[in-house]
């Protein structure tokens, strides 16, 4: 079997897992609600949230990360079923990608609802900007607030060139947080104490991810008057975040997990 | 990405010992935990290996199994060299130690599954793995959770023979089983060995251990002692 077969196994098997259990929906995507809501409660002005709503979803999908990481690494030692696969030989990079790819799935869906929570607690971003969600010209209900998502956008914020800014971002991000999460996942997984050594490990490293996910989304919903063009050097550099802990950490995880 | 070794890419599979330890050394942090080991293994045999708390039964299951290094003398698992090879030997051995290596959340199927399908098993292959261990029935959809102590070791010895793997390591494996899982797991190493694989057994359970043994080896400071065939 090639290491890509083994990896999408491995990644085929975490998500029906989840489903299985159900973590996910019933304890993950509840704690990233509520600190969606946390947030608007602590910053209880709106000019405020206008300004930091890109950031607050990062932070609450990085807080989420951890939670995620934890459970991703806990199927695996619970009745030492990671031992097993280096016992079988199984790659180590296999095991990497697999655990990275399940984990990038589960937090794509995350951040694409914790957009919509934005929407529905922060309410102003997109409708100020026009521009992200703009293709959808017409007001919506979402969980009984009607929110207007559009509106005015401006041939210097094409709103298609932003939606592709928005999506390269949550890609690009999300393969960036998968891929430092499951290094660390893995490292910590092989010690006492990992609940409070995880976070110690993984936020430090995320910080660029977290710094420049914020500033492309703020461009690509217009905040602040940033504008989709200055998104894009961000975008690069979550890509080479993402590129560089994906290849270091597939190199790297086998001695890691063996140690 | 290269392809992970194949289990079918092993140049004993057919005649000669499985397992070979000549004068193995093994260390543990600075603490020889092996010292000088000498075992031959033949094929479909059961040895029983005997000893004392810490004289080295786990360590030398854990190194054949390719998880220490070999630091000195020659080790071949199914004619591999521990020392240079110990990537190839990996996936002919399995270990079940106090463990099962399962994924609580899914049932026996999934996890037979997912363990044959790692090394390309058909899903005839997988089905007759569980039959074999006589999970294919009325536990085959029954999540990992819900079976007791006896049911995942057979569960997990089904990912064994699954994943095609050639020579099992066991250590303490009637640990936590209630008389009835006891005698289903001997059945069960009875006939796996008669199917030709090769088990090691560390227990502390002499009797019990001893009459489904082949063979019976003392591990004492690192070193092993033969005691003679039973049959």
């Amino acid at each position: 079997m090639s290491t890509w077969r083994v990896a999408r196994l491995i990644a085929a098997k975490d998500l029906q897992v989840e489903r299985r259990s159900k973590i996910v929906t019933n304890q993950v995507l509840p704690f990233a609600g509520i600190t969606m809501v946390s947030f608007a409660f602590a910053l209880d002005k709106q000019n405020v949230l206008d300004t930091v709503a890109p950031g607050l979803i990062w932070l609450a999908t990085t807080f989420s990360l951890l939670i995620l990481v934890q459970r991703s690494f806990s199927i695996e030692t619970d009745d030492g079923a990671l031992d097993a696969m280096r016992v079988a030989g199984i790659d180590a990079r296999a095991i990497f990608l697999g655990k990275a790819m399940a984990l990038a799935v589960q937090l794509l869906v995350l951040e694409i609802l914790l957009l919509f929570a934005a929407v529905v607690f922060y309410g102003e971003s997109i409708q100020s900007s026009g521009a992200v969600l703009a293709l959808f010209d017409t007001p919506t209900t979402v969980g009984g607030v009607e929110v207007l998502l559009g509106g005015e956008s401006t041939a210097a914020q094409s709103p298609v060139v932003a939606v592709v800014l928005l999506v390269t971002t949550l890609v690009s991000a999300t393969c960036g947080l998968a891929a430092v999460g499951t290094l660390y996942g893995g490292l910590a997984a092989g010690f006492k104490g990992s609940e409070t050594l995880l976070p110690l490990l993984t936020l430090p490293a995320v910080a660029p991810v977290l710094i420049g996910a914020t500033k492309a989304v703020e461009s690509a919903v217009g905040t602040a008057g940033a504008v989709v063009s200055e998104g894009w050097q961000w975008v690069g550099l979550l890509v080479v975040f993402a590129v560089a802990f994906g290849i270091g950490g597939a190199l790297a995880f086998g001695p890691l997990i063996d140690e | 990405m290269s392809p992970a070794p194949s289990p079918s890419s092993s140049p004993a599979t057919v005649g000669g010992p499985v397992i070979v330890l000549d004068d193995v050394v093994a260390v543990l942090g600075q603490f020889p935990a092996l010292a000088g080991a000498s075992l031959t293994v033949e094929r479909g045999e059961i040895v029983l290996l005997r000893g004392p708390n810490g004289a080295g039964k786990t360590t030398l299951l854990r190194l054949c199994a390719g998880l220490l290094p070999v630091e000195r003398g020659t080790a071949t698992i199914v004619g591999f060299d521990l020392a240079t090879q110990r990537e190839l030997v990996r996936p002919h051995v399995g270990l079940l130690g106090h463990q099962n290596g399962l994924y609580l959340d899914l049932s026996v199927r999934e996890n037979v599954n997912f363990w044959g399908r790692t090394v390309g098993a058909s899903a005839d292959e997988i089905h007759a793995a569980m039959a074999r261990m006589g999970v294919a029935e009325r536990l085959a959809d029954v999540p990992c959770r819900k079976l007791s102590a006896g049911q995942k070791r057979r569960t997990s010895l089904a990912c064994l023979v699954a994943r095609r793997a050639q020579v099992w390591l066991l250590d303490e494996p009637h640990a936590g089983l209630d008389a009835t899982g006891r005698d289903e797991l001997d059945t069960t190493l009875a006939q796996a060995a008669g199917s030709g694989a090769t088990i090691l057994v560390a227990s502390h359970e002499l009797e019990r251990a001893g009459n489904l043994a082949t063979r019976s080896v003392e591990v004492i400071a690192g070193q092993v002692t033969a005691l003679g065939d039973k049959k």
